[in-house]
């Protein structure tokens, strides 16, 4: 099955984070995954939580260039939970047997490489997590909302974005100690 | 102190924003410097990932922003039973189609089964396999008013007011004073009324009634009846042949029908030696009609069809009718003058003519109660 001009449209704009895009698909394929969830021992908690981990698996995929689809995005995201819902159905020891199966793509691959780099982002959560106030939000607001020092200086109550920037990177040498006390770099 | 403005030059350098002195310096002293090349290289990894962190973080609150909205105007399912009644059902039936499928099929398999034996148990049933060719009562009933109504008719049907026509067949002249023969299972009334080709209506007594052959005697007594001298066609007392050619003229409807076939067999249903079985096509109505060879000698009197097999009809043989004035000259002297036709006169006759000739002669029977 070839990918749909429409639908690699639909991935480029995902990955340039068009929240419209990720509506739509949101929108086409939640309750197909809400149905193969809840058909196979699922809740609607737990299918929200694999439909949207297959999302970021999408997104991260159509960031990454290398991207082409080769199938439609109905079928990679199904796929994708599919994997995924077996796996966690295998942690919690529950049995796989008679799980539905419809057209799926492969996608262990890329589900390793998602769950790879979750663990990474795990990394960088708990680094964060435990660094403490206010370099937390701090650091949050420099590297995640991307706001400005001067509208930092302004939120954390700094008399100028100076002393904002000297916080800040404060802040930073503490979590990438913290940071690089996980990770290791040779790996 | 100096490890912030470090800090701040290597993040200055990685985001591009050196001025191109300033990057050339910085260049330097990072070859000369492997500690700082190590920090610059360190720090570029971290800034991947926090980027990369931030990236997710950022879509992770899109799409939970997205859920919210979506399943708050409905767009998505906002609940595990939104459907109402009708999902749990689908998501029951989902849940267990496998083995209502399995279910079924056994069920399935076991009907059949015990349908395949009851059918192998059970005896057949000849009623089934055969169909009496009378007419029943709804075609007659709705036939009447049309033949009523048609038909040249000045005078009052002769119909008893109140009547109700119970069957109809066929019955023809055995001798011209009136005497018809038809199918004993055609009389299923009190009385009967005769018909002609022209549509003129008699008057008729039922004589006698033989169940077991199946054949009746019937007497016109109507004034307006009138005698005939000689019929055309004789009654034939030997057996017939094989593959004998036959025609016959019946009341199938209103009008008089014509048609053809041949003797397929000397004996009738399950070997029934009284009977023949011809090949023509017979409807109900047929009952009680004259089934003549290629000379006018009739040789049968319709009685029954197979219902399983098309166009095989049965006859009782004609010499059943000498058989049954002969037993009732003994008993009733009444039967003294009925004298059967035995010379046929449509001998060598065209087909065409022969009909015509014979066809005044076979009336159209109903019986009332």
């Amino acid at each position: 099955m070839k990918g749909d001009p429409n639908e690699q449209v639909l991935l480029k704009a995902l990955a340039n984070n068009d929240s419209k895009a990720a509506e739509t698909i949101y929108k086409d394929n939640f309750n197909m995954i809400l149905n193969f969830i809840l058909n196979n021992n699922g809740s609607y908690d737990e299918a929200r939580d694999i439909f949207q981990e297959a999302m970021i698996t999408l997104y991260q995929k159509a960031k990454s260039g290398s991207f082409v689809l080769t199938s439609q995005i109905k079928t990679y995201l199904y796929s994708v939970c599919r994997r995924l819902w077996l796996k966690r159905l295998q942690q919690l020891g529950k049995t796989t047997n008679g799980i539905e199966n419809y057209e799926t793509v492969v996608v262990e691959d890329d589900v390793e490489i998602h769950e790879r780099q979750n663990a990474e982002l795990g990394i960088m959560d708990r680094a964060l997590n435990s660094l403490g106030e206010p370099c937390k939000s701090l650091l949050e607001a420099f590297y995640i909302e991307k706001k400005s020092m001067d509208q930092i200086a302004l939120m954390f109550g700094y008399t100028n974005a100076d002393n904002a920037k000297n916080q800040k990177y404060k802040c930073l040498i503490r979590l990438k100690k913290l940071f690089f006390s996980q990770y290791n770099i040779g790996e | 102190m100096e490890d912030i403005l470090l800090l701040n030059s290597i993040e200055r350098y990685l985001e591009g924003r050196m001025l191109e002195e300033e990057k050339n310096f910085f260049e330097a002293l990072r070859q000369n410097n492997p500690a700082i090349d190590q920090m610059v290289v360190e720090h570029k990894l971290f800034l991947h990932h926090m980027n990369e962190y931030a990236d997710v973080e950022n879509f992770r609150d899109s799409i939970h922003t997205i859920h919210s909205k979506l399943s708050a105007t409905g767009e998505v399912r906002n609940s595990e039973e939104p459907e109402g009644f009708t999902g749990k059902v689908v998501q029951l039936w989902h849940r267990y189609r496998k083995v209502t499928a399995i279910a079924a099929s056994i069920a399935c398999i076991t009907a059949l089964f015990i349908s395949a034996l009851a059918m192998y148990f059970s005896p057949s049933v000849d009623k089934t396999q055969l169909e009496r060719l009378s007419r029943d009562i709804a075609a007659i009933k709705a036939n009447q008013q049309v033949t009523n109504n048609t038909l040249k008719e000045v005078a009052e049907p002769k119909i008893p007011k109140g009547a109700i026509v119970k069957t109809g067949g066929t019955a023809f002249l055995i001798d011209g004073k009136g005497y018809l023969v038809t199918s004993a299972h055609v009389l299923a009334g009190s009385g009967a009324i005769v018909t002609d080709n022209n549509g003129n209506e008699y008057n008729s007594k039922i004589l006698s009634i033989d169940q077991s052959k199946d054949l009746a005697i019937l007497k016109i007594d109507d004034k307006d009846f009138k005698p005939v001298k000689n019929l055309p066609y004789a009654i034939r007392r030997n057996q017939p042949d094989l593959g004998e050619e036959l025609f016959t003229l019946g009341y199938p409807r209103d009008e008089i029908v014509y048609n053809m076939g041949y003797l397929s067999a000397k004996t009738g249903y399950k070997g029934d030696t009284t009977s023949c079985q011809l090949s023509l096509t017979a409807n109900p109505g047929n009952s009680g009609a004259p089934v003549f060879n290629k000379n006018g000698e009739i040789v049968g009197i319709i009685t029954t069809k197979q219902t399983q097999a098309e166009d095989v009809v049965f006859a009782l043989k004609s010499n059943n009718i000498f058989k049954l004035i002969d037993s009732l000259r003994t008993t009733d002297t009444f039967f003294k003058n009925v004298k059967l036709p035995t010379f046929s006169t449509l001998k060598n006759m065209d087909r065409v003519s022969q009909v015509k000739k014979a066809e005044s002669y076979v009336f159209f029977v109903k019986a009332y109660n």
